[in-house]
């Protein structure tokens, strides 16, 4: 069983990449469960999806502790999800701020020592800056595809079958673009 | 067998297709908006439609299913208080061809102002109430529920949660039953609710429910799963899983069928373990039922009565067991994410120009809501769809002319269409003064930008009508309509302000597309 949890902010394509993954999982023969948010939490709310694969899987959400990958497209929403992680899990980070509202009107502060606090509290981090590979791919938007790109080097599927995945999943006119995209994330 | 890895809400779409479904009806509200999305988008055999509201989505059910058409009609759980005049009557009519009602609950409000229990609907309305595991159960409970209602000539609801409708898993595809659609035959003293006739409709419904618990107990919908522990668990819907993942030796009764309970089958499981446990989300539903069966169990005193239940929950109360923590705790305060406006939504310059002004605002259920959070700050009254414009009318009964010269209401355009009507009418009926702002953005925008009434569009695609919000005011006796791009902020202000006072009904179209829409 591998449990992965996609986190971000709303907008960021934290879903599409996670029903990449499943489409993966799925054609690989494993029985899949995904939960993903809908509705007001998407204005630019804190997002998560949970994906699982496995012989049988039951529950949509991921217990707490038993998080084998926790990726973030957002370095604060993966810290609001760390007490997800299992204690052998690893975290996939994009080393990139966005302000949250309290933050943008000054009421509150962005939290300074996110990245300190991970390199020394952490055996399994990998915090990556995405912003060369989204140039070369031409589109901010391809950021749920390099971070997928990056968890791919932790998972059993090659590469084909991610291609594979991505070409089913998005839309005709972004499948060159997208797979350009997984291909630098799996550089990084 | 084809199959596929689709959302909840896809799958309830996939059982109305597969079953001979030919009507559909809606009024978008999160969880439940994608079942009529994939309906017209995937399922071209079904008329599907978007209703002004909920209430009207269910008529025109019945309606359909009364003239012998097999229908659906979703909504999300406090759509269903819209609609629950009619549920409560049809429920005594019956049907001709299936009638099904898909009604998704949201624990942990993750998108609605409560997290009512629906499951009281069912036993209040006297109408059977399915309620499905996940999203491939959900397509076969769907499919179950139309023959079952024409079976027993009940309307059947079926109950999904969030966690149901906005999850995915695989699920298997069967082709489509085709059922003809039945003639209509009249019939007064089955279709027409005179207090004779209901007097005896009541008797028929009342020996129905009897038969249907008796197909609880019997068809299967309600499942004992022997485990090997002295431990026995009754569950429902998602919860299921999570009771799977964490007792997993533990003996389970899955409610599939939440009314009429199986009582027969509670019974038998009961006396077949040693200790009783009921692991269900938000309300004491089936707890309070069995302790009235004189059974001793427990359930709320461990399991949680707000929010949604979640593995680790269960797990702790079930097994005492925490979960394991990887990582010391952060403890830098994280500043919260709440949902915003859009950067460039027009939403924002009209709360902005509130704010500035000072005045109170009754809000209403949209995108808009959000006026109330910094850096707007200007809502303060809301509760459900159209309340914004009989709330500003009761602030004005109370304080009179003094608060309505410092009050606004304001509303959606598919919230107005879809209850701001009436209280319109009864603002000038009942010789009120205030000041209406319909937000005119051109679309329903917060469950992700469906047409409406006012948009000209149907949700088959179709060109149609294009409501006159303008006219309508003026038709039911507003006499000072004005329209407005709010971007143009000072004069959005000088015509509030203006409005607002004016000793007599006003109603502001603030016009502005949404960001979102091209």
């Amino acid at each position: 069983m591998k449990n992965i949890i996609f986190a971000g902010v709303g907008g960021q394509g934290v879903i599409l990449a996670s029903k990449v993954t499943m489409e993966v999982a799925k054609n690989a023969g494993y029985d899949v469960k995904e939960s993903e948010v809908h509705g007001m939490a998407q204005r630019g709310g804190s997002v998560d999806c949970n994906v699982r694969f496995g012989e049988k899987v039951y529950s949509p959400l991921i217990k707490k502790g038993e998080t084998d990958f926790l990726v973030s497209f957002e370095l604060l929403e993966l810290m609001r999800k760390l007490e997800y992680l299992s204690p052998e899990g690893t975290l996939i980070v994009n080393r990139e701020q966005i302000d949250p509202a309290p933050v943008q009107t000054g009421a509150m502060k962005y939290p300074p020592d996110i990245e300190d606090w991970l390199k020394s509290n952490s055996k399994n981090v990998k915090i990556i800056d995405t912003r060369e590979a989204l140039k070369e791919a031409g589109s901010r938007k391809a950021l749920n595809i390099v971070m997928l790109g990056v968890l791919s080097n932790y998972l059993e599927f090659g590469k084909e079958q991610w291609e594979e995945a991505i070409r089913k999943t998005v839309k005709e006119k972004f499948v060159d673009m997208n797979i350009k995209a997984f291909n630098l994330g799996r550089e990084l | 067998m084809t199959n596929k890895v689709i959302l909840g809400n896809e799958a309830v779409a996939r059982g109305a297709y597969e079953a001979g479904c030919h009507v559909a009806t809606a009024y978008p509200g999160t969880p439940s908006t994608e079942i009529l999305e994939s309906v017209a988008r995937d399922f071209k055999e079904i008329k599907a439609q978007w209703s002004p509201n909920e209430k009207v989505a269910l008529e025109v059910a019945a309606g359909a299913s009364i003239a012998g058409a097999r229908v659906l009609a979703a909504m999300k759980h406090v759509g269903l208080n819209v609609a629950a005049d009619p549920l409560f009557t049809f429920s005594y009519t019956g049907v001709n061809g299936g009638f099904v009602i898909i009604n998704a609950d949201d624990p942990g409000a993750w998108s609605s102002q409560n997290e009512q229990d629906n499951r009281h609907f069912a036993r209040a309305a006297k109408v059977p109430m399915l309620e499905p595991s996940g999203p491939a159960e959900a397509k076969e409970f769907v499919k179950l529920a139309f023959d079952i209602s024409e079976q027993y000539d009940r309307p059947v609801i079926v109950r999904i949660t969030t966690r149901i409708a906005h999850s995915q898993e695989i699920v298997n595809f069967g082709d489509r039953k085709e059922v003809p659609v039945k003639e209509f035959v009249r019939n007064p003293q089955k279709y027409v609710m005179i207090p004779a006739h209901a007097r005896v409709r009541h008797k028929i419904i009342e020996e129905q429910l009897i038969k249907l618990k008796e197909y609880s107990n019997t068809s299967g919908l309600n499942r004992i799963e022997k485990g090997t522990t002295k431990r026995g668990i009754i569950t429902n819907g998602v919860a299921y899983n999570y009771v799977k993942e964490v007792c997993p030796d533990d003996n389970i009764l899955k409610i599939g069928m939440v009314w009429p309970l199986p009582d027969d089958m509670i019974r038998q499981f009961a006396e077949s373990v040693e200790e009783l446990y009921v692991v269900e989300e938000l309300d004491p539903f089936i707890e309070d039922y069995v302790k009235a069966m004189g059974i001793s169990i427990t359930g709320k005193d461990i399991i949680p009565l707000l929010g949604e239940l979640k593995p680790e929950i269960v797990d702790k109360a079930m097994n005492g067991k925490d979960p394991d923590q990887a990582l010391p705790d952060y403890t830098t305060e994280m500043p919260p994410r709440p949902p915003q406006l859009c950067k460039g939504c027009p939403h924002g310059y009209v709360f902005r120009v509130l704010n500035k002004l000072d005045l109170n605002v009754n809000g209403d259920i949209g995108c808009y809501t959000l006026g109330v959070l910094p850096p707007y700050s200007a809502m303060h009254s809301q509760g459900c769809m159209g309340a914004s414009i009989g709330m500003h009318l009761g602030f004005e009964k109370a304080h009179g002319d003094k608060l309505a010269r410092k009050s606004v209401a304001v509303i959606g355009d598919s919230t107005f269409v879809h209850s701001g009507i009436t209280p319109l009418i009864d603002l000038v009926y009942n010789k009120g003064t205030g000041t209406v702002l319909i937000l005119d953005n051109r679309v329903t925008a917060m469950t992700g930008h469906q047409d409406n009434p006012a948009t000209g569009k149907t949700l088959m695609g179709e060109e149609t009508h294009e409501l006159d919000l303008e006219m309508l005011s003026r038709a039911v006796g507003v006499k000072r309509v004005v329209k407005v791009d709010p971007k143009d902020m000072d004069e959005f202000e000088r015509i509030v302000k203006e409005e607002v006072a004016a000793k007599e009904p006003s109603v502001i179209i603030s016009l502005r597309k949404c960001v979102l829409i091209k």
